[in-house]
């Protein structure tokens, strides 16, 4: 957990004092990321700068796990924070390998454990331990680059780790690839991470809360979702764009809205599927074959008086989505396809539900939960 | 880096390596070649003997030089010293262009005759590419990698020796190769004030229009001077690891 | 108070040194201007032979000026000019190699492909883009590397004074074995000064020669 307390910075003289960061108080809890949002010059990566003192606060407090870390020197604090920059700052002298020990070394660790903690980190991001450990920064892609200057950051294990723009200098394809790494890792490792960005949609997507800044000062403090429905004021609303609302699609998985609606066997009479889409208050009735498999659908409107078994009047279906999938993916489709709903499936293919266009809206129009009492 | 790449660099630096020897053994067939080794043999005795006070002055000197001016230019890029780094580096700049013959002249005006002058010119020419590349290879060392260094915990020092100074090892290898060229190349000179080496059998040939004298000095001088620069290249290239030398 | 004395005594003499040192140096690295642009653009057209020419240069720059003087003497002295002005001229063309051709090469290998190939679409030919496009740009880089000569060999023709090629180096010489502090620290300085001015003044056209737009 992090905890700042009136956390201030000022530079220059009295005649001409600027404000960089004015009484700043967050908490970001323990195993969460806190991203800090704004435009530049509002505060936000000074902010992050004074958790490990690279920028000395003027006055105020920082307390990690509940400890206030004034009493610790400069050189102890860093060490048990990671840092990762947006320049990486792989040393070109140094092998990937010793890049990776070289905070766990400084700790005292000896070289047997943190060259096997280098090779495990790496492994955990997908590269070749055999392959990568004893290369030199410049002879890896920048994506590989950034890939090392997070786990070189996370050797030593540290509790709290602190991102300025760590994937902002990453073309927009690796960059997201990185970054589901990231949260991928992240689940596993539940570190405390105060994340700075200036990129709305990255702060959506990798934010279990956003603290926004302008001129030195947090402006809303919140969940995406909260800050996304119900920006505290204009400053907020304007940020996060006129599209504010459809980029709430991408926090909401299809399963949440998902309701249910008759999966039925091609021989099935249209009549008993007509019974059990109006039970059920379907506008279709989805076919399925021998393994619950989505292969078709009947709209209900069709059902009222047909004969024969459903195989007669059954559409193929056009397009599934798997149902953890976020809401924006689905309505890309439902668009594409010119549908008003959309079936998903689980993990196996099967059947799992339908999201219609009016479910979609519901959830986006239904109020977001009160904001919590701070 | 892909693999061709890799390999294009290695064969690369073998070129390098087959043309310096190649060069070289141009130069010593040249001298067999033209008989010049007969006119330079009754010297042969005198030859071992100022070769000897000649890798003397520039092995005392050119190390002098090595061991004060990494320091001095460590110490002028120190945050502290901002203020004053860059004028002492203009002196500097204007130093260089001093003529070798002069500083060595100057030196005889201060220190008279023998070892200690000739010494201290050739030391105080070769100290100023030392100073001012270790200065500017150490400020051209990227500040994200000073503030990633720092973020970790590393202490002053330790970013000094492990970031900074590997870094920047390059440029200060570049120049105490310029150094030690400037130096080897002076170094004839000290003959004019009394320290010996190699100039004795040039000057003394040019008075007494002996050809013989006068190659017995000159070919091994530059003979010298081109092994030492050699000697330099290879080392550059070896001792700077991997990755911070753009050679490899 | 001494030497001053001794310089405003003798101003004639040393004017006229320093105008023997000043022609030594101007014709010599004049010379060289006229073989080494050519030289470098020419190995522009083959990375090869630059590498061997550039290395060549190189290994010249390397040996010492009073050992090149030495093993330029016996050759010389077949045509009667083993010592005097011609080896010194002869030293001071093939050391300014390194620095003229060497720049003239990197300025114009590295003029941004995008200009070379906007030049081309625009239907220039090949001289033009060379007297038009490339040269331009690669002017000030040049005259970076006619600065190094010059001063370079300022130091090399006082050394000259020792083969006969005459210049400031003279008073050098002469203070040094006539044991003469006047002579030796006024020679020094007069041709420590002459470096200093010669790097600043040729900075300045260096500066001039930089196209408004660079």
């Amino acid at each position: 957990m992090i905890q700042l307390e009136d956390l201030t910075k000022t530079f220059g003289a009295a005649n001409r004092l600027v404000v960089a960061a004015d009484r700043i108080n967050m908490t970001v809890p323990s195993g969460e990321i806190c991203v800090l949002l704004g435009p530049s010059g509002c505060g936000k990566t000074t902010t992050l700068k004074m958790v490990n003192r690279l920028v000395r606060p003027t006055s105020g407090r920082i307390l990690i796990n509940g400890e206030d870390t004034s009493g610790l020197d400069d050189i102890a604090l860093r060490r048990q924070i990671g840092y990762v920059i947006q320049q990486i700052g792989l040393f070109p002298n140094m092998t990937v390998e010793e890049n990776i020990c070289v905070v766990p070394r400084m700790l005292g660790w000896d070289a047997g454990r943190a060259k096997a903690r280098a090779a495990e980190l790496i492994d955990l991001v997908g590269l070749d331990p055999h392959q990568f450990l004893r290369r030199y920064p410049k002879e890896l892609s920048g994506g590989q680059q950034q890939r090392i200057g997070v786990i070189r950051a996370l050797a030593a294990d540290p509790p709290v780790m602190l991102m300025d723009e760590p994937f902002g200098a990453i073309d927009p394809i690796n960059r997201e690839i990185i970054q589901n790494e990231f949260l991928k890792m992240q689940a596993e490792l539940k570190k405390t991470i105060m994340f700075v960005s200036h990129d709305i949609d990255e702060a959506v997507k990798m934010a279990d809360k956003i603290a926004i800044f302008r001129g030195g000062r947090i402006e809303q403090y919140d969940t995406p979702d909260r800050i996304l429905a119900r920006p505290a004021n204009d400053f907020v609303a304007n940020f996060v764009g006129a599209d504010r609302t459809l980029k709430r699609l991408r926090l909401i998985d299809a399963r949440q809205v998902a309701q249910d609606a008759p999966a039925l066997p091609a021989e099935t009479a249209p009549q008993e599927a007509a019974r059990l889409a109006l039970a059920a208050g379907a506008p279709v009735v989805v076919v399925v074959d021998a393994a619950r498999r989505p292969v078709g659908y009947v709209p209900a409107e069709a059902l009222a008086g047909a004969r024969g078994t459903l195989s007669g009047l059954a559409q193929p279906m056009p397009v599934t989505m798997p149902a953890q999938c976020d809401l924006r993916a689905v309505v890309s489709e439902m668009f594409t396809h010119d549908m008003r709903w959309l079936a998903c499936t689980d993990a196996e293919g099967r059947f799992a539900g339908i999201v219609t266009q009016r479910a979609v809206t519901a959830a986006l129009s239904e109020a977001a939960p009160a904001v919590a009492a701070q | 880096m892909t693999r061709a790449v890799a390999m294009a660099t290695a064969s690369g630096l073998g070129a390098q390596v087959a043309w310096r020897l190649l060069a070289l053994a141009a130069v010593v067939a040249l001298v067999l070649w033209t008989g010049l080794d007969e006119q330079i043999s009754p010297y042969w005795e005198d030859i071992l003997y100022l070769t000897r006070q000649h890798v003397v002055l520039v092995a005392a000197s050119g190390g002098a030089a090595i061991l004060a001016g990494i320091p001095i230019g460590v110490w002028l890029s120190r945050p502290g010293m901002a203020r004053h780094a860059e004028t002492v580096m203009q002196v500097f700049n204007i130093g260089t262009t001093i003529p070798t013959l002069a500083v060595i002249a100057l030196s005889m005006t201060l220190l008279g005759i023998g070892f200690a002058p000739a010494f201290f010119g050739l030391f105080v020419a070769s100290l100023l590419p030392i100073v001012r590349n270790t200065y500017t290879g150490l400020l051209a060392v990227p500040a994200h990698l000073k503030e990633a260094a720092t973020g970790m915990g590393m202490t002053p020092r330790q970013i000094l020796w492990r970031v900074e100074l590997p870094n920047a090892l390059y440029v200060i290898f570049s120049g105490v190769r310029t150094a030690l060229a400037i130096n080897v190349g002076t170094t004839p000179l000290a003959f004019l004030i009394g320290g010996g080496g190699l100039g004795e059998l040039i000057f003394t040939g040019i008075d007494l229009m002996d050809t013989g004298m006068l190659l017995a000095g000159a070919v091994p001088t530059a003979m010298l001077a081109v092994l030492v620069d050699f000697a330099m290249a290879q080392a550059q290239l070896t001792l700077v690891p991997k990755g911070v030398n753009p050679l490899r | 108070m001494e030497l001053i004395w001794f310089a405003v005594g003798n101003r004639d003499a040393i004017a006229g040194m320093a105008l023997e040192h000043i022609t030594i140096v101007g014709v010599a690295v004049g010379l060289a201007i006229l073989t080494g642009v050519p030289l470098g653009i020419a190995i522009t057209q083959n990375r090869r032979i630059a590498d061997v020419v550039l290395y060549a240069a190189s290994i010249i720059v390397t040996v010492p000026s009073i050992a090149l003087f030495g093993l330029m003497i016996p050759i010389l002295s077949t045509i009667g000019h083993g010592i005097g002005w011609l080896p010194a001229v002869i030293a001071i063309l093939l050391y300014s190699q390194l620095p003229i051709v060497r720049n003239t090469y990197t300025a114009i290998t590295n003029v941004d492909p995008a200009l070379r190939e906007a030049a081309r679409g625009m239907g220039m030919t090949p001289l033009q883009r060379m007297w038009r496009v490339e040269l331009p740009i690669a002017v000030p880089v040049i005259m970076a590397g006619v600065r190094t000569a010059v001063v370079m060999n300022i130091g090399v023709a006082a050394i000259a004074a020792y083969i006969g090629a005459g210049g400031l180096g003279v008073l050098i010489s002469r203070g040094i074995s006539q044991t003469d502090p006047r002579q030796l620290i006024i020679g020094a300085l007069a041709v420590s000064l002459l470096a200093i001015v010669a790097d600043r003044a040729l900075y300045r056209v260096q500066k001039l020669l930089t196209p408004a737009g660079l």
